[in-house]
This record gives C-alpha cells, structure tokens and sequence, in this order.
C-alpha cells in the first residue's frame, strides 16, 4: 500500500498495546505494595490507604493525585481493551476455516490464553471495584467504611478467597506472556539473548505478582491476619 | 507400512469441501512425503478417481512451493520442508490428516493448493532496493559488517512458504515479513527505502486479512528455515521507528 500511514497498522495497535499494559504493570506493583501494608496491622492498612487521598495537598485538592492516577489508568484500559478487541477480531477473520487438526508446538499455554485470560481478569476487575472501592459490598453484613475490617471481613469468606486466588493466577498467566511479548511489540528483543532476558523478565514479575497478591487472602482465611 | 490418510478435497475455490478418508498399503519408508501422495495419486488414477492436488517444484527444501499443514503440522513433524519430509517420520498403522493453509488470505484453489499470491503483493511493497543502473559498482566501497552480513543471509533463507502463517494462531505472516524487513534492513543498500518498506508492507499485510501477531511463537517452531522470533522484533522497531520519522 504505496503511501500508506504507519499509525494505521495493526504493529501500530500492537504498540499502543503495548505501552497501555506496561503501564499496568507499574500499577499492579504499587497496588501490591500497598496491600502488604495488611502484615502491618490495622492503622498502617488504613493510614496508607488515607495517605493516598491526601496526597499533594494541599498543591492538588482533596484525592486529586488518585484522580490523576486514576484517569491514566482509565485511559489505559480503555487503549489496552480496545486494541485487544480490534486485533482479536482481525485474528477471528483471518481463518474462518478452522482446522480439522491443529497442534501448537513450541508455544506456552500462557500465549494461548491472553485473551480469554484478558477477560476473566476484565470481569474480575468490575467485581473488585464494586467489591471495595464503587460499591463497597461487604459479604458478611458487615460495616464498609473501614478499609481493614472490609478486607478481612471479605478475605474470611472462603469462597471470595477463590475468586481472588483465580484471578491472580489469570493475571500471573497474563503478566507471563504480556510482558515478554509487550517487550518483543517494542522492538526491545532483537537477539535471542535479549529475547531470553525478557522472558524471564515476565516469569519472575508473573510469579512476585500473583504471589505477592494471594498472601494478604491466604493469611487472612489462615487467621494471621486479623481484625 | 500400511496408512489411513484423511485428506481436504475441494474441487475449486467457490465448492465446499470436505475430508477424504483412503487407505494406502506398502508405502516406504524411504519415500518422501510427496512421493507417498504420488503413489495415491497413482492409485487413485487406476481406479478412475481424480487425483489430489497439491504444490511442489524443486522437492529438495528450496523453492517454497509445497507445503502441507500434517497431523496439524505445518510442514509435518520435523522441521523441513513437505518435501524434505520422509515417510519414516511416521509409524505403521497411523492415521495422517493432510489440511491446506487455513487462512483467508490464503484461498484454496483446489484441495490442497493455495493462493499465495498475498505474499507477493507484500513483496511488490518493499521486498526489493533501488540501485542506479549502469556498470556494476566497485564492491568493496560498501562495506558490510560480517556480523550483519551473516545475520542477513540468515533471514534471507526464508522462501516464502507460508508455514508461519499457516502455523500462527492469529493467522498472521508476522514472520515472513519480519525476515524481509531485517534482511533489507541489515545492509547498507536496504538503508534508503527502510521506513516505507516496513510501513507499505504491514499495510499490504493488513490490507490482506492477515491477522496481528501476538508472539506465540508458533510461526517460528513450523518455521523450514528456522526464522528466529528476533526479526518480528525488528520489525515491530522499524515500523516504531517509521511512525517517528513521521510516516
């Protein structure tokens, strides 16, 4: 296509994919890093969690920083959804005759499960928001104001407890192949040495994450962690 | 041996089509794959049936013209070409499933022939350098890095099969025009077309239904050639690289 607009490509969406979901990897890391607040005790959990309200005052108003925080995630998932719809759609009309048999040799179970992984993790994200900071829905009656109890009171219901422990092993999955792969979109893997590095770049970040998430449910189904 | 061989037929591009079973016996084998079709073909000759039709030239792993998608292989259990493939490759009494490329790019023009005519439209893109006409120039006042000169050939290997799209779950031809971007890209006289080059033939590519890669690496492991995964990374920064030289 003589003349064709390099932004109008699908690398150009693989980019923006890319660079949307590196994004969420610097935010899973600060999100996990404010949970494993919960081993500190209760006013810790909380102050922590108050602190982020106020932070930049009194330069921003009140949780203007979390705003600003929070819109560039917004903007994230909205780029990071968008492309995975658009390239999942193109990849569906690609090959509309399905194989009788197909194997997949030389490929991770990882690679293969981004995008319904990308969805359970979706799904997982509205009931996480609804569950502590929309909705605030406590699963035992409980009060909802207090962001430790909330926790705790949710963590105690085992049943909840999977949910988050799935979810995490989704994101692990996701985190496993999507960082590596963010890193080949980016052009950063141009020698299979360079490619190794990323890989295990993913792996390790994958297995800090979902391990470092599944604690704070574990040890409060465990009873470590307490009100 | 004796095999159950399931194969596509499909009388022409606008007919369904759907799988043959036939039963082959005494097949050797020292036989390549493409000789074993022969025989059956041979065999379906006699009983007055009509022959399966599948692409093959030089049958020696050059020429990218044959290539079957195997038990879901694409080009079969090894990593060579159809028609480097053997029959020992394959255990007596085994069931074969023998599938064109699945891509819509790719149609089926009769059972297991394909269009690849994609690839070359890709190629009429950028797969080619501009060189003043005249008498031929001193070689050795351009000189190219052994390293890069050895890389290049490496990815110049490539010829053109369509296994990588016929592998990759996406449907993508991510790898075949990776190998073109980095092999031009690597010398100094693909240097002057280097960003149209990336960005006219991911265009082309888009333009022909291929799907996005999302690098699995599928392409690679099916790859005859062993096209590393590095040239989709390469390609991936030269088209970055194009967008911010504003094209």
């Amino acid at each position: 296509m003589k003349g064709a607009r390099a932004s109008r490509t699908t690398v150009a969406l693989k980019l923006a994919m890319a660079a949307s979901g590196f994004i969420f990897v610097a935010f899973v890391f600060a999100h996990m890093y404010g949970n494993l607040k919960a081993f500190a005790g209760h006013d810790a959990f909380n102050e922590y969690a108050h602190h982020l309200r106020e932070l930049g005052e009194p330069l921003l108003p009140h949780e203007g920083a979390l705003w600003i925080l929070r819109l560039g995630l917004i903007i994230s998932l909205v780029v990071h959804v968008t492309t995975g719809v658009l390239l999942w759609r193109r990849a569906a009309r690609a090959r509309t005759t399905k194989y009788v048999v197909k194997k997949n040799s030389g490929v991770t179970r990882a690679s293969l499960m981004m995008r319904w992984g990308g969805v359970t993790i979706l799904v997982f994200l509205v009931w996480h928001l609804l569950n502590f900071t929309i909705g605030k829905v406590n699963p035992q009656g409980g009060a909802t104001n207090d962001p430790y109890n909330l926790m705790v009171d949710t963590f105690d219901v085992w049943w909840m407890t999977i949910i988050y422990l799935v979810a995490m092993l989704a994101l692990g999955a996701h985190l496993h192949h999507g960082i590596w792969s963010a890193a080949q979109t980016l052009g950063w893997t141009g020698t299979a040495a360079k490619r190794q590095r990323w890989k295990v770049i993913g792996f390790v970040t994958a297995v800090i994450i979902s391990l470092g998430y599944s604690l704070v449910p574990l040890a409060v189904l465990a009873g470590i962690i307490t009100k | 041996m004796n095999l159950t061989l399931k194969i596509w037929r499909q009388p022409d591009a606008a007919s369904a089509g759907a799988m043959h079973t036939y039963q082959l016996a005494d097949v050797s084998e020292d036989m390549s794959f493409l000789e074993m079709l022969d025989v059956l073909n041979e065999q379906l000759n006699d009983q007055g049936e009509e022959p399966i039709a599948f692409d093959s030239d030089c049958r020696e792993g050059i020429c990218g013209t044959c290539g079957l998608m195997i038990n879901g292989e694409a080009h079969g259990p090894e990593v060579t070409t159809t028609c480097q493939l053997h029959m020992r490759s394959f255990s007596d009494g085994e069931t074969i499933t023998i599938e064109p490329w699945r891509s819509d790019a790719f149609p089926v023009i009769k059972d297991l022939v394909v269009d690849r005519s994609a690839f070359d439209r890709i190629i009429q893109q950028g797969g080619y350098i501009s060189v003043n006409t005249g008498s031929a120039p001193e070689a050795h006042s351009v000189p190219v890095p052994k390293d890069d000169a050895d890389r290049a050939f490496n990815v110049a290997t490539c010829i053109s099969c369509g296994a990588c799209v016929a592998a990759c779950p996406n449907g993508s031809a991510s790898l075949f025009m990776g190998a073109k971007v980095t092999h031009l890209g690597l010398l100094p006289q693909g240097q002057p077309e280097r960003d149209e080059r990336v960005v006219n033939m991911v265009a082309q590519h888009d333009h022909e239904g291929f799907g996005g890669c999302t690098n699995i690496g599928a392409c690679t492991a099916a790859c005859p050639k062993e096209i590393p995964l590095d040239v989709i990374s390469q390609l991936n920064k030269d088209l970055r690289t194009a967008i911010r030289n504003g094209h």
